[in-house]
């Protein structure tokens, strides 16, 4: 291996790393994208992704076919956020109260349904099928796969692939269709929509109820991936609620949610690939190997892991406070976010 | 046009959403009950699917409860957090401030609350106490008025950053756990030490202290809401500000100190689970509490002894849970189930005090709640 | 979309409407109201604030649903639910709150909704011109809606109307916003339409444009239709009686008062609204005991940064506010409040600011004075009694003194509002909108509770939205255009006309040339 390329590995299988743990938090953060573009703030993500994991996991566990866990996944979101909109858009209640409620019952309904199927199995674990599991493994990335040396990296498995479809397709139809432009005018002011004939319940619920399947998706790779293909409680964890975080420092767009994903998943990662990263440009210039192997040592032993996990709450915290303080007149939540509309209001 | 505009014979759809007078309070109640009980029966067929008898399960989460003294006891130590996290969220609630941080300012009543009991432990355990409970409401509050003071000043918005919050308090435990607090006694596996008797609570019928203070924090909330300038304040500015500031109030201050009583009163709660329950600082310390506590306050309609009410019901329906777990191999998780279909039956009931679905042809009734 | 090759017959109806009833919870806002129109025909639809109007016709527009009554569209029965189904119908309403998406450009607004396919910008932008040009309106394309003036917004809500191809036209309150000036060019676009075959319904309660502009007048009352006259028949004395249902004087009294002193003098104030924008640009005026000084503008000049700047709500840039010569620049609003300085301020949604909505009118009551007592707690039973002693002294209508005011009719708020503030004794009244949204007996009630106020030697300061109300009531007008003040007129001589041009610009001096 050349020097450049022992220089190039961890780079790569940093940014690689950083791409894979920054793909469930991508997909429930273009779900909530659809969810405020409808003017729903939906607090209920972490429940849907739970909910979509699970019976994501389920379905790939008693069927070992991954197409049918991937729909069952978009099942699972979508009954979570069918119970969201039924609350909300036809029952008009409360969105904070109900989000939340969703996420603690979703939560709550993952984890019994998960060690329901646990003691039904009769033995200790619940595992994936080595079929789906081989189905899951990194698939290289076309191109870059091919470059000498270091293209054996590039690779990402299919959730990934199916991502970064997914982000393209959603700013496409926000911005360059009719019903997406339709949908923001709903997220908007949903009395001038309705004036102007769209039909505003039925949009809601279909963006809704597509947000979630998205959603669900997330949840599923949380809970097919991460935990290498065993079932287990709380996989979704904190995902769920840097996916909402993210939409903010999105700002309401699918293609920079892909790069605020990246952001995120690389702070995630960081700490497991610091030291290497470090020593990275050792490689091409020898004499600052010394140096470098004690910053690394430095860097390992000062900095607190948990400093790593608050990151990303800490520079979402910092983007909602800057946000707010240049008063801009675009690029902000849908106006309609938190309200519910109800045509014969006066 | 492109299609025929004129369509004949169009009928009206099935059903529509139509206003009514509003419900009177008698029949509020009555609709909430109904759904209350509805809830339990959806439950229960859930129960059923599964092939287990709800009446059975039902009744064993009642009686697990009441089995006896330790039983009870064990009961009352979950309800104390929850019932004292939820008096605080009632408090920026009324103000209609989307504190969904009351998770992080538990935790930060918590850690403050534990710096004494860890390193000041020789103090007089009177007064040690409290310090320690002047400690949670002191971190409590800062956690509180971090949003606030944002909201304020920038119009920063609330429930984002106090959800933020949450996990920045949550690593600050870890943070803490793993290095300047940790324990020296368990080097491989870092964790806190547990405190010094000195630095735990008192018990008072087989049951930490805290059930006092959460007690006497029912009345003060629901008095300072009631009756006093202060929490006149509260609803005016919950309802307007516009006019609030009209009518000379000082907004912002009025904001800022709502919300640091309301995390000093869910740092109370951080410092009672810690020193009186888990008699040191865990991770878990909330263990959701916060998030819980929003749904008791909105169940309870922001009324301090309806959150009494609600918060024991819970704490019955989590300690129920987990004796239907060791009981029925069960998992203890059907109380969140429980607890959100509840939620959301409430929910849709509340619909039915100013709306009502109307049906095509029969057009006068249809009140179906 | 073009329909001109469809023109309907001038002598065919339009619309006709039969025995259309509708209630909101207890309210019966329409009571088998009956209606019709022809194409090329104006009709007015008068009545009263709260007389159904807009009901009535959010029904022909979908919005609401009607409970009983048919409605025939180009002589067919048809179920309107939606606005989709209203525009099939070639209905189209221009709605008094705009009904813009703030974010979008005025084309974006235009085609909103519109079922066909995506076409390029290019040719609709053409399209757009093309039609604004054919009714003589002006109207630039790619502008944002959150920059435009009331009268351009109006313009997009029109022309999304015409670009859909609307034959029926239905406009709540069009010129409520307007400048006379703007009125009246609003009223040759709708002259224009009538003659390409557009069936017109304009709302209003204003008879002089009513006379003005309408070939038939139908007047609801209470929720129901009493009657439909042809303008040409009729006058505004008869108009008036068979609105309000009795014969009503429409004089306002001016009472003299003597002894006047100057008692708030505002000088080269300067004020920037949150948003940066000015509010309110080098204004100076003052204010005399036992008088009202009326101020008038288009919505938005400067009226709602005057008040708030003068009760100490909003931060003053440059200038100064001398209160019996004393500059009150820097104080806190409770310690304005006890200078005797009162404002009730009725901002757009009638119970946004004076007033909390969801409380009684105990606790409304508490609103200013509860500070006064000491200790930390409420003392209520003094705001019982004067509750009390208003709803018996002003007639106020409510089920009780602890009943949410939102439950109480418009007249009976603002008299809860203004009497809480004329029973604190002010030096000075602030009336901001007083009479919005009111039925012209409560009115009434209102004007004479302001002169009541007048004779007892308090300063009034009147800001109004109805010329002549203004010209009638005041002693003095100011008016204001884009936070500046163009003009500071006696009521008692100044017309319409120049009150109208001063609010679009134009200096006192340039009116008086212009005369």
């Amino acid at each position: 291996m050349s020097a450049f390329s022992t220089f190039l590995a961890p780079i790569i299988q940093f940014l690689i790393a950083a791409i894979l743990s920054s793909t469930p938090i991508l997909y429930g953060t273009l779900g909530e994208i659809l969810n405020e573009k409808s003017g729903h703030l939906n607090l209920g993500v972490p429940g849907m992704m739970a909910m979509g994991g699970t019976m994501g996991f389920l379905v790939g566990y008693y069927s070992n076919n991954l197409i049918l866990a991937l729909l069952g996944a978009c099942v699972g979101g979508m009954l979570g956020a069918l119970i969201y909109a039924v609350l909300t858009v036809t029952f008009m209640a409360n969105q904070n109260v109900t989000g939340l409620t969703l996420s603690i019952f979703g939560i709550g309904l993952s984890n019994f349904a998960g060690k329901f199927a646990l003691s039904q199995s009769g033995i200790g674990t619940l595992k994936l099928p080595d079929e789906i599991n081989s189905q899951l493994l990194n698939i290289p990335i076309p191109l870059l796969c091919w470059i000498p040396e270091v293209g054996q990296y590039f690779a990402v498995n299919i959730f990934v692939y199916l991502a970064v479809i997914l982000a393209a397709a959603l700013s496409f139809y926000l911005h360059h269709t009719k019903v997406g432009h339709n949908l923001r005018a709903i997220g908007e002011n949903p009395a001038a929509a309705d004036a102007a004939g769209i039909r505003v319940v039925p949009a809601k619920y279909l963006n809704l109820l597509i947000g979630g399947g998205i959603c669900g998706l997330g949840g599923a790779y949380a809970a097919m991936i991460i935990s290498g293909g065993v079932w287990g409680s709380n996989f979704v964890g904190e995902l769920g609620w840097i996916a909402v975080a993210l939409v903010i420092f999105a700002a309401w767009k699918p293609g920079r949610a892909v790069f605020g994903a990246f952001l995120f998943g690389a702070l995630r990662v960081l700490r497991y690939h610091l030291t290497n990263l470090i020593l990275a440009p050792a490689a091409l210039v020898p004499a600052w190997d010394e140096g470098l192997s004690s910053a690394s040592r430095w860097a390992s032993n000062s900095i607190p892991v948990a400093i790593y996990d608050m990151l990303p709450f800490l520079m979402t915290a910092l983007v909602l406070v800057i946000t707010s303080m240049r008063k801009a007149k675009e690029g902000l939540q849908p106006a309609s976010c938190g309200t519910n509309y109800f045509r014969e209001e006066r | 046009m492109s299609d025929t505009p004129l369509r004949m014979n169009q009928k009206e759809p099935l059903v529509r959403i139509s206003k009514q007078a509003e419900l009177s309070d008698k029949k509020r109640m009555l609709l909430r009950l109904g759904s209350l009980l509805l809830a339990l029966v959806a439950g229960g067929l859930f129960l059923l699917i599964l092939g287990y008898n709800p009446l059975q399960i039902y009744a064993t989460m009642v009686t697990g409860c009441f089995r006896s003294a330790m039983a009870i006891q064990a009961t009352v130590k979950i309800i104390i957090p929850l019932l004292i996290t939820s008096l605080g969220v009632t408090l920026a609630f009324k103000m209609r401030f989307w504190n969904i941080g009351a998770e992080g300012q538990v935790i930060m009543g918590a850690i403050f609350a534990s710096y004494f009991a860890l390193f000041c432990n020789t103090w007089p355990h009177w007064v040690l106490v409290p310090v320690m409970l002047i400690a949670g409401m002191v971190g409590g509050g800062i956690w509180g008025a971090i949003p606030a003071f944002f909201k304020v000043k920038f119009g920063t918005n609330e429930t984002l950053f106090t959800l933020m919050l949450n996990y920045i308090a949550l690593y600050l435990i870890i943070l803490l756990r793993d290095g300047p607090w940790a324990d020296p006694a368990s080097p491989g596996f870092p964790k806190i030490a547990r405190f010094v008797k000195n630095a735990q609570l008192d018990k008072v019928f087989g049951v930490h202290i805290g059930w006092i203070i959460a007690l006497v924090l029912v009345v003060a909330v629901f008095i300072y809401l009631r009756y006093t300038k202060q929490g006149y304040e509260i609803s005016v500015v919950g309802e307007s500000q516009a006019t609030a500031a009209y009518a000379g109030m000082k907004v912002q201050k009025i904001v800022l100190r709502t919300m640091v009583l309301s995390g000093a009163v869910a740092g109370i709660a951080g410092m009672v689970q810690a020193t009186g329950s888990d008699m040191t600082l865990a991770e878990g310390v909330a263990n959701g509490v916060g998030f819980t506590a929003i749904i008791v306050a909105w169940l309870a309609q922001l009324n301090p002894l309806g959150i009494l009410l609600v918060s024991s019901l819970f704490g019955l329906m989590e300690k129920g849970s987990s004796v239907v777990e060791s009981t029925f191999k069960l998992s203890a998780d059907s109380s969140d189930v429980l607890q959100g279909i509840i939620l959301f039956f409430v929910l849709a009931a509340e619909f039915f005090i100013r709306y009502r679905f109307t049906f095509r042809k029969q057009r006068k009734g249809g009140n179906e709640a | 979309m073009s329909d001109e090759n469809k023109i309907p017959n001038r002598e065919d109806y339009a619309i006709e409407c039969c025995g259309i009833t509708k209630s909101f919870g207890t309210v019966v806002a329409n009571d088998r109201i009956d209606l019709s129109v022809k194409y090329g025909e104006i009709l007015a639809l008068l009545g009263e604030n709260g007389s159904g109007k807009t009901t009535l016709m959010n029904m022909l527009s979908g919005i609401y649903h009607p409970d009983e009554g048919t409605t025939i569209i180009g002589g067919q029965e048809v179920v309107i639910n939606s606005p989709s189904d209203a525009m099939a119908l070639g209905i189209g309403m221009i709605h008094q709150h705009f009904k813009l998406v703030e974010v979008f450009s005025a084309m974006d607004n235009i085609v909103l909704g519109v079922r066909e396919k995506y076409s390029n910008p290019r040719k609709l932008k053409q399209r757009i011109q093309q039609i604004s040009e054919s009714f003589g309106l002006q109207i630039d394309p790619e502008k944002k809606v959150y920059d435009m003036s009331v009268s351009e917004k109006q313009t997009v809500e029109i022309l999304k109307v015409l670009y859909r191809g609307a034959q029926i036209l239905i406009l709540d309150e069009p010129t409520a916003v307007l400048t006379p000036q703007e009125t009246e060019k609003l009223f040759e676009i709708l002259r224009r339409m009538k003659e390409q075959g557009c069936a017109i319904i304009i709302i209003t309660h204003k008879l002089n444009e009513v006379m003005a502009i309408s070939d038939r007048v139908t007047i609801l009352r209470k929720g129901k239709s009493v009657d439909t006259v042809a303008t040409a028949e009729t006058n505004e004395k008869k108009l008036t009686e068979l609105m309000v249902g009795m014969p009503v004087s429409l004089e306002i009294d001016r009472p003299v008062t003597e002894n006047r002193e100057t008692l708030l003098k505002v000088v080269d104030l300067t004020v920037d609204r949150p948003d940066g924008t000015r509010g309110l640009d080098d204004v100076s005026f003052e204010i005399k005991t036992g008088e009202i000084l009326g101020v008038a503008g288009v919505a938005g000049s400067g009226q709602k940064e005057l008040c708030e700047a003068i009760a100490g709500l909003l931060k003053v840039k440059t200038g100064a506010i001398l209160y019996k010569k004393e500059n009150i620049i820097g104080k806190s609003p409770a310690e304005i409040i006890d200078l005797g300085i009162s404002m009730s301020f009725v901002p757009e949604d009638r119970l946004g600011m004076g007033l909390v909505a969801s409380m009684g009118m105990v606790d409304n009551m508490l609103l200013k004075s509860y500070r006064n007592h000491k200790g930390p707690f409420v003392d209520k039973k003094p705001a019982r009694a004067l509750a009390e002693s208003l709803v018996k002294r002003l007639d106020i209508q409510t089920a009780g003194v602890d009943m949410p005011v939102r439950m109480m009719s418009g007249g009976n708020v603002q008299k809860v509002l203004l009497g809480r503030e004329i029973e604190s004794g002010p030096n000075l009244l602030i009336a901001a909108y007083p009479v919005r949204g009111l039925d012209i007996n409560s009115s009434y009630t209102i004007y004479d509770l302001l002169n009541e106020q007048k004779k007892k030697n308090v300063a009034v300061v009147f800001i109004g939205e109805d010329l002549d109300v203004l010209l009638e009531l005041s002693d003095r007008i100011l008016v204001l255009c884009h936070g500046k003040v163009t003009g500071m007129v006696d009521a008692a001589q100044a017309t319409k006309e120049q009150i109208g041009l001063m609010m679009t610009g134009s200096s006192e001096k340039e009116v008086a040339e212009h005369e």
